[in-house]
């Protein structure tokens, strides 16, 4: 009898623990989550820190076109739009682009933008040197706004990509102001720039 | 084999019940009986007539569905309430119907299976089952708080249920959280029976295949159910708690959503079919009169099949934006599945080749299984392919095909299980009649009402809509009316089931059907109260 219950409870323990470590490996599939796609790039997110533009080589024989669009999510009232839709520019090339927001509300608000490039792999070749999307955005009641972005496009951009997509959603954070979740955000962390 | 014959001494079996060792099928009487009981049979009772209650409960919500659906245009209700029908109803028939079915079915089987004398766990058993019925009653009150209970559909995807959703969302947690520890502890139960508690001879290769398909059930269980309580944990904080799983705002990510939840939801589906698996295994070779082709074979095929259910999960999400690479992994990883249930299909076929074959109700529903999965199956993998997924994604076509492997499928075999063993239970044959028009109106039934989904599906009708485009109006009429008529069927269900249990009938010999092996069918019926006290010794 006492042979019985304890290797009924032996296994017991070891099916508990093996309930327990996929419970805890749920919650890990958040970092792996965010880890996977830093490395492949596959779900668009570009870094949310500054690359250096230094030496880098222009391409000239190289000709790729990057559209911009904007969204506000549901409940965002400002009017956001990309001064211009579409740039033609070679890899390497430093650009500068323009973005308009205003704030139509008579409160201040505070926006952060989300970026997500289309097809995501070239996610990982936009490099911005410059852009609203590192920060959060206040604005008072009423007022408007040109907010810069910079980029150059890796010159080692995959070949069969020469189109590609940048896509910002403007999310109203006012209310989570306080705890400013960017900078340990880990998945907005700084990818190793790959044009040094 | 030593060491099963330790853990069941007839001293150790059942230590509660030594002073009755003359009659041993003393049974308690009244409700503390049920309340208070951990003796698997009357555990597996319990677990079957709630998996039928909530079987017609989430019936009930699918008749709504129907009726609203009936005509185009909104007619019976509001489109909020519309979209709670139709996640309650994919949740209770899912957490509610199927998987306690399931439960129930291996805890009358699984001791009587492998010559033991209860389940290893029996005050455990009784927990798992108390707190079931709990938390379907939370489940069920959110229907009737203010606002409504959830309506973001069984799959909860986040932002839907995290920011659009109710405040009814945290009861729809919780409730999920008690189905998950209720599952849970089943599993672990039925893993630690099977482990420690096989009669003297039972080797692992001469487990009956119920056995077998339960065991790794258990083991799909316990891996993904702990996912899905971490999966709505991240819900319940990010709807009132502030944190960011899923919110972009926040540095989440709502694709992420759904990558954690189909890791467990894929393995889930199988969780619902590989019961049945072996259920099927047991009633073909029984009704065939041979034994089944190829036993070794099957049991490499379910534990493939369920090895590869971890490996597929994206193609639920095809069209969320997926790198090629990634489409094309998914895909054929999701092809791959179809090897091993073709051998088990075929394994079926090539039992009945040759064999003496009868018609009895068990093997009417396992033959109407074997077709009608197999449809599911195939429309499955037609999903599978990532280009047309495109076109199905989301339409009447994909609510077809898990009809198909769920309804005709799971719940088939649930039913093929319940007219096979019914008479070991009760000692009595249940009503040949009733039962054949339960059968046959089921089954002409329930194909009026899936099979045309497949035609509105491919035509573009999307699901989890109360109102559609005029032409679909024909065929929803049809599906509504099938509906209604398999909704109906089961009636005739209930009805024998009542019977049965009032011990209607006339008795049946030990082993019940001709064709019957294994050791539930030596036992007397019905099956007295407690079994295998002294375990048998198998050759």
């Amino acid at each position: 009898m006492a042979t019985a219950q304890n290797n009924n409870s032996k296994l017991v323990i070891k099916l508990l623990a093996v309930v327990i470590g996929m419970f805890g490996f749920g919650f890990a599939l958040v970092p792996l989550y965010d880890v996977f796609c830093d490395i492949t790039g596959i779900n668009g997110k570009t870094s949310n820190q500054a690359a250096s533009y230094q030496s880098i080589e222009v391409d000239e024989s190289r000709e790729v076109t990057v559209e911009f669009i904007t969204r506000t999510n549901t409940g965002m009232p400002w009017e956001f739009r990309a001064q211009t839709h579409r740039v033609k520019v070679h890899p390497g090339e430093l650009n500068t682009v323009e973005f308009y927001v205003r704030n139509p509300l008579t409160k201040e608000v505070v926006a952060q933008a989300i970026p997500s490039v289309s097809p995501g792999q070239a996610a990982l070749f936009l490099n911005k040197t410059e852009c609203f999307c590192f920060n959060q955005q206040p604005l008072a009641g009423g007022d408007e706004a040109s907010l810069p972005m910079q980029f150059y496009v890796d010159p080692q951009l995959p070949e069969d990509i020469n189109y590609f997509t940048v896509q910002y959603t403007l999310y109203d954070v006012t209310a989570r102001t306080n705890d400013l979740p960017q900078k340990e955000n880990p998945f907005l962390t700084q990818q190793e720039s790959s044009g040094k | 084999m030593s060491k099963a014959n330790d853990v069941i001494s007839p001293d150790s079996a059942a230590p509660e019940h030594d002073d009755h060792h003359d009659h041993h099928d003393h049974i308690p009487k009244g409700i503390t009986r049920w309340l208070f009981t951990t003796n698997h049979k009357d555990i597996g009772t319990l677990y079957l007539w709630f998996a039928f209650i909530m079987f017609l409960v989430g019936g009930a919500m699918a008749m709504v569905i129907r009726a609203e659906l009936f005509q185009p245009g909104l007619q019976i209700v509001e489109p909020d309430f519309f979209n709670q029908m139709t996640t309650v109803h994919g949740l209770i028939m899912v957490f509610g119907a199927v998987m306690p079915a399931f439960t129930g079915l291996a805890n009358w089987l699984v001791p009587m299976m492998i010559g033991a004398p209860d389940m290893a766990l029996p005050r455990m058993n009784n927990w798992s089952f108390w707190i079931l019925p709990f938390a379907f009653l939370i489940l069920l009150s959110s229907l009737f708080m203010e606002g409504g209970g959830p309506n973001f559909g069984w799959t909860f995807y986040a932002p839907l249920s995290t920011t659009y959703s109710g405040d009814s969302t945290a009861l729809f947690v919780f409730s999920v959280h008690i189905m998950g520890i209720s599952s849970i502890m089943g599993a672990i139960n039925v893993i630690v029976t099977i482990f420690n508690m096989r009669a003297p001879g039972m080797t692992w290769m001469k487990m009956p295949l119920f056995v077998w398909t339960w065991l790794i059930t258990a083991f799909l269980l316990i891996a993904v159910m702990p996912v899905l309580a971490g999966a709505v944990t991240m819900v319940l904080t990010d709807k009132f708690f502030g944190t960011s799983f899923f919110d972009a705002a926040g540095g989440g990510d709502p694709v992420m959503f759904q990558h954690i939840f189909w890791f467990f939801g894929h393995p889930e589906v199988y969780i619902m079919i590989l019961p049945a698996f072996g259920i099927i295994s047991h009633i073909v070779p029984t009704f065939s009169r041979k034994p089944l082709f190829g036993y070794a074979s099957m049991v490499y095929a379910t534990a493939s099949i369920a090895l590869l259910s971890f490996i597929v999960w994206a193609h639920h999400m095809f069209t969320t934006g997926m790198p090629l690479f990634a489409e094309m992994f998914f895909m054929f990883a999701t092809m791959l599945i179809s090897v091993p249930t073709g051998v088990k299909v075929f394994n079926w076929v090539a039992t009945m080749w040759r064999g003496a074959l009868t018609f009895e109700v068990p093997m009417l529903f396992a033959l109407a299984f074997i077709v009608l999965f197999t449809i599911g199956g195939l429309s499955g993998l037609m999903l599978a392919i990532t280009p047309v997924d495109f076109q199905y994604h989301d339409t009447y076509f994909v609510v077809a095909h898990f009809h198909y492997v769920l309804v005709t499928g799971a719940i088939f075999s649930i039913m093929a299980a319940v007219y096979y063993w019914l008479p070991k239970w009760t000692g009595k044959m249940f009503d040949i009649t009733l039962a054949k028009w339960h059968f046959w109106c089921s089954l002409i039934s329930v194909n009026v009402l899936f099979f045309p989904m497949h035609f509105v599906g491919l035509a573009g009708m999307p699901r989890r809509i109360p109102d559609y485009s005029l032409q679909f109006a024909d065929f929803n009429q049809w599906i509504s009316l099938g509906g209604f008529a398999f909704g109906l069927s089961q009636l005739i269900f209930l009805a024998l089931l009542i019977k049965a249990c009032r011990k209607q009938g006339e008795p049946v010999s030990d082993q019940v059907w001709e064709g019957a092996h294994g050791l539930e069918w030596e036992i007397p019926s019905p099956a007295p109260y407690h079994t295998f006290e002294t375990p048998p010794v198998v050759k």
